[in-house]
């Protein structure tokens, strides 16, 4: 580690009596504060500094077990075990952090991530004076012009500036002050430089590198205090402390050592018989092999994974992870420890959906109850009730966990240890108890695209496994219950808990700031469910009543005194009195309810769905929050409890035509199938008419596609038609709850013309799809048509065809969701810290606008409904 | 050949030069430096017509989907 950061901490010396105080009374402290950060390379004199021992030998125990005094595990490099003193600071296991060794090199070695510095500084200075070769004059010239480069652009302008001039500068071949006549220099990677076709070895690279002024080395972006270059030239080695490579003692009592403790011991065995070789004068191609195999082991030390070089093994085969791959890539240590967090107080589990649960709550297993915890601080007021707690252990629910005494010692409670914290309990006291209901959690699913990924939800304790949330909340978090799972978090403090219920419960997160429309709305049963009431149940008032009742109404006042009542008016009963409104369901026909009642009109997606729930968003608008999310509740209960009452499913007879109607789809597709014969024959007879710009083939493709196409939505226009309106799967349907006319047609007529990439299928065999179908067919039915329903049933070939657009429907979702969803990270990082001012501009961190008028209308989406802004209504006060 | 007017096009959106006084206005009304505005090119095509020198300020009036038109200000560097 020869590239070693010095870190300049600047005390600060300020330090006030309050916060003196402070410190007696917490914890001992002191408090610094960072102001520069200084990088530089160790110089071979620092190293031998800072070592706490010299290491001399690879061997790292003796035969007692003991580590060897300047082997590799010297006692002085710091503890490992526990119970021992580390000899160099007399500090225990944990309290000291090691402290690093050196090792002499017998013959100076290339640092492997100084290469391409070594090779520009020799390229760029004199081969005999080590003068940067600029004449004299010119020197200070460029160097002012360099800095202001710094200073007016940047760092990143300066280096690049650098660049150019050291491309410049190789070209020459003569020193403006020696006169003396310069080579090019070669780099054979990854260590060896050459030049005129003799190698250069370290010891003349290190002269080469000395001989370069401290103030030219401002010209290469050097500070010559910190950095020179023939440091980047190994003749000292440090060796880090034990404890960044700790050995670890297997179940058979063996030691099984570190890598990089591996490694260290291969450069030391070698650099040892280098020391022995050269003393006894042994030939110079002994040595410089020997030399050479230093290099390599001093370089896959540094990093494991040069290009050129094969990586050093384990016995097993598998690569040693080296220094680089310790800092480097997703396992490394600056994305995998640093930057990765982790956290406390967080479950996670499959989530399943319970419709009987409030929109704000979230079911959480009893046994994820019992391990995550809220804190409590123990008062006058609260101590009996926090001593149940306690009383109850850590292992009957509700219990607790934890005390926390006033010094701050957390104490686990047991069996044993309860009678004696009941007695210790005092206000000041912490209680860490089991989550109960009503407590205030974080969920959230990921991907976090937007803020409604993570909302605030009310706990439930359940049996169970699975966390439980209401469906109506499945859409925010984009969450269904094919496996999904989702993170629960517990806030541990009060500020905590306030900043989750002021600004992420559910109920403050209805109206989306994308489109100005609630995001939680009714979905799937419900929306049926309603659609039902509302367009033709009649009930007894008996049964109004129980509906009502059990969906948590009971308050019947409006409910008219009649013997039958309608499905209008049991919907009528929930809404407010005052409450009108005028909208269109999704076939368009208009809806209007006027005082509280509705008077015309169904009740459909349109009016309450997600992302399209009109009549919820004027809901919300009129009565807040708080009413919006209770009215829902209410709505989307009794959706599902209306189809609970009458039952509801869906079957195949659905799709049954009558006869006529399934003659009358037949003709119409044999009607097309003999268009495109005549289509085709006319193309063979090259009569058919081309269109401009295409070739006849294609001209015949385009034509041949719009004639089945029609055809079929002829056939699904009369399946439409024809099909009872009272069957559930148009009750679905119409309403908007799931599926479309397209599906049904699918089902009941004809499944269509199979597409792959905008055309029809093609591709299989030599000029034509499938072995059974003759050569350059163009026919409907060999080239993907299929004419049956799935309900009828798909011959063979058809039923390969469907397969096909199957699976490339399946690649094309499986490739491009991991695309998009980068494409959207990006965008969500780039415009992470852009803001909407006061002034109503757009900026980012540093004031510059990026918008005049935030999305150049000035409109809060949030605050608009579905983006438009009602004026008039804002003005005059209602619609 | 007729030389082909960039600012003719109908996907040019109108650029505007603003007067000494108008740049004043609209650097109070922000609140701002020019440092703080977007920038445009000295160079750019759309603004050859217009006699511009760096530090002026370009008015550019766009059609907009959800405003109609839009108004935005750019320097000239």
């Amino acid at each position: 580690m020869a590239e070693k950061e010095k870190e300049k901490i600047e005390e600060e010396k300020e330090e006030t009596k309050e916060e003196e105080i402070e410190i007696e009374s917490y914890e001992q402290a002191i408090f610094k504060k960072v102001k520069s950060i200084l990088f530089g390379v160790f110089s071979p004199k620092m190293i031998q500094k800072m070592a706490a021992a010299k290491i001399v030998t690879p061997e790292l125990y003796d035969k007692e077990g003991y580590p060897v005094d300047g082997g590799l595990m010297d006692a002085r490099l710091g503890v490992i075990d526990p119970g021992l003193r580390c000899r160099t600071c007399g500090s225990k296991l944990k309290e000291c952090l090691g402290h690093f060794g050196y090792i002499e090199l017998a013959r100076p070695v290339i640092h492997i991530k100084f290469v391409d510095t070594i090779l520009k500084l020799l390229r760029c200075t004199c081969r005999e004076c080590g003068r940067v070769l600029i004449p004299k004059n010119k020197i200070e010239e460029v160097s002012a012009a360099l800095e202001q480069i710094e200073e007016e652009r940047s760092l990143e302008e300066k280096r690049k500036e650098i660049k150019q001039l050291s491309a410049v500068l190789r070209a020459i071949s003569k020193c403006p002050y020696c006169k003396a006549k310069q080579y090019p220099i070669l780099l054979e990677k990854p260590t060896t430089f050459i030049e005129n076709e003799k190698r250069l070895s370290p010891i003349e690279i290190r002269t080469r590198l000395e001989k370069i002024p401290d103030d030219e080395l401002k010209l290469f972006g050097l500070n010559p205090a910190t950095v020179r270059p023939e440091w980047m030239v190994l003749t000292v080695m440090p060796i880090p402390p034990v404890t960044m490579r700790p050995s670890i003692t297997l179940e058979s009592g063996e030691r099984s050592e570190d890598d990089l403790t591996h490694k260290l011991g291969d450069i030391v065995r070698i650099n040892q018989r280098l020391f022995e070789n050269i003393n006894a004068g042994a030939p110079e191609i002994i040595i410089e092999d020997l030399w050479d195999l230093l290099q390599y082991h001093v370089t896959t030390y540094f990093d494991n994974t040069v290009a050129q070089l094969p990586p050093a093994r384990h016995r097993s085969g598998q690569p040693l992870k080296t220094l680089t791959e310790r800092i480097k890539s997703k396992e490394g240590r600056i994305r995998h420890n640093l930057a990765g967090k982790r956290t406390n107080f967080s479950a996670r589990s499959v989530i399943s959906p319970d419709p009987m649960l409030d929109i704000d709550e979230v079911g959480v297993p009893i046994e994820i109850a019992m391990k995550l915890t809220v804190p409590e601080k123990v008062t006058e007021w609260n101590m009996e009730y926090l001593k149940r707690f306690i009383e109850k252990g850590s292992d009957k629910y509700p219990g607790a966990n934890y005390i926390i005494r006033p010094d701050g010692k957390r104490k686990k409670i047991t069996d044993e240890t309860k009678e004696a914290f009941l007695e210790e309990l005092k206000p000041g006291y912490v209680v860490e108890r089991h989550l109960i209901d009503g407590d205030v959690a974080l969920f959230n699913r990921q991907p976090s695209l937007h803020r409604m990924s993570m909302m605030a939800h009310r706990v439930r304790v359940l049996s169970g496994k699975t966390l439980r949330l209401n469906p109506a909340v499945c859409h925010p978090y984009n969450a269904d219950f094919d496996g999904d799972e989702m993170n629960l978090h517990i806030p541990q403090t009060e500020e905590a808990r306030a900043e989750a219920e002021i600004l992420m419960q559910v109920r403050t997160q209805l109206i989306s700031p994308g489109f100005g429309l609630s995001v939680i709305g009714c979905t799937m049963d419900s929306i049926s469910g309603n659609y039902l009431l509302t367009k033709e149940l009649e009930f007894s008032r008996q049964e109004a009543i129980d509906l009502l009742y059990s969906i948590g109404v009971d308050d019947f006042s409006k409910l008219p005194k009649k013997k039958v009542v309608n499905g209008k008016e049991i919907f009528s009963v929930l809404l407010p009195e005052d409450f009108s409104y005028k909208g269109k369901s999704k076939n368009g026909e208009e809806v209007v309810i006027k005082k509280g009642q509705l008077i015309k009109g169904v009740i459909d997606k349109a009016s309450l769905g997600s992302e399209s729930g009109l009549m919820l968003r004027e809901l919300h608008k009129r009565y807040g929050p708080e009413k919006a999310i209770e009215l829902l509740k209410k709505l989307f209960k009794l959706g599902i409890k209306v189809l609970l009452k009458i039952g509801f499913t869906t079957s195949v007879a659905d799709t049954d035509l009558p006869t006529e109607i399934k003659d009358e789809i037949k003709q119409i597709l044999d009607e097309a199938e003999q268009a495109v014969d005549k289509l085709i024959e006319s193309y063979n007879n090259k009569t058919l008419e081309t269109f401009p710009g295409k070739t006849l083939l294609e001209t015949l493709e385009l034509k041949i596609v719009e004639v089945l196409n029609r055809a079929r939505n002829e056939a699904g226009k009369i399946v439409a038609e024809n099909a009872d309106k009272n069957t559930p799967t148009m009750i679905m349907a119409d309403s908007g709850a799931r599926g479309n006319l397209l599906n049904l047609a699918q089902m009941a007529a004809s499944v269509g013309q199979q597409a792959l990439r905008g055309k029809r299928i093609e591709r299989g065999y030599k000029n034509r799809t499938l072995s059974h179908f003759k050569k350059n067919d163009l026919g409907p039915e060999a080239r993907g048509f299929i004419r049956d329903g799935f309900k009828a049933g798909l011959n063979p070939a058809e039923f390969f065809f469907q397969a096909i657009t199957g699976r490339d429907g399946l690649m094309d979702t499986a490739l491009r969701t991991p695309k998009s969803g980068y494409l959207y990270r990006r965008l969500a990082n780039a415009m992470q810290d852009l803001k909407v001012e006061y002034d109503g501009t757009v900026r980012d961190a540093t004031g510059k606008i990026i918008q005049f008028k935030y999305g150049e209308d000035g409109i809060d989406v949030s605050k608009s409904e579905a983006g438009e802004i009602n004026v008039a209504r804002i003005i005059g006060g209602k619609s | 050949m007729t030389k082909f007017k960039v600012s003719q096009h109908i996907l040019v959106p109108k650029h505007i030069k603003l007067s000494e006084k108008d740049k004043k206005e609209l650097l109070e009304e922000y609140h701002i430096s020019l440092k703080e505005l977007p920038k445009i090119n000295k160079k750019d095509p759309a603004i050859q017509q217009l006699d511009i020198k760096k530090g002026d300020v370009i008015k550019i009036i766009r059609k907009s989907p959800s405003a109609g038109e839009a108004v935005f200000y750019r320097v000239v560097v």
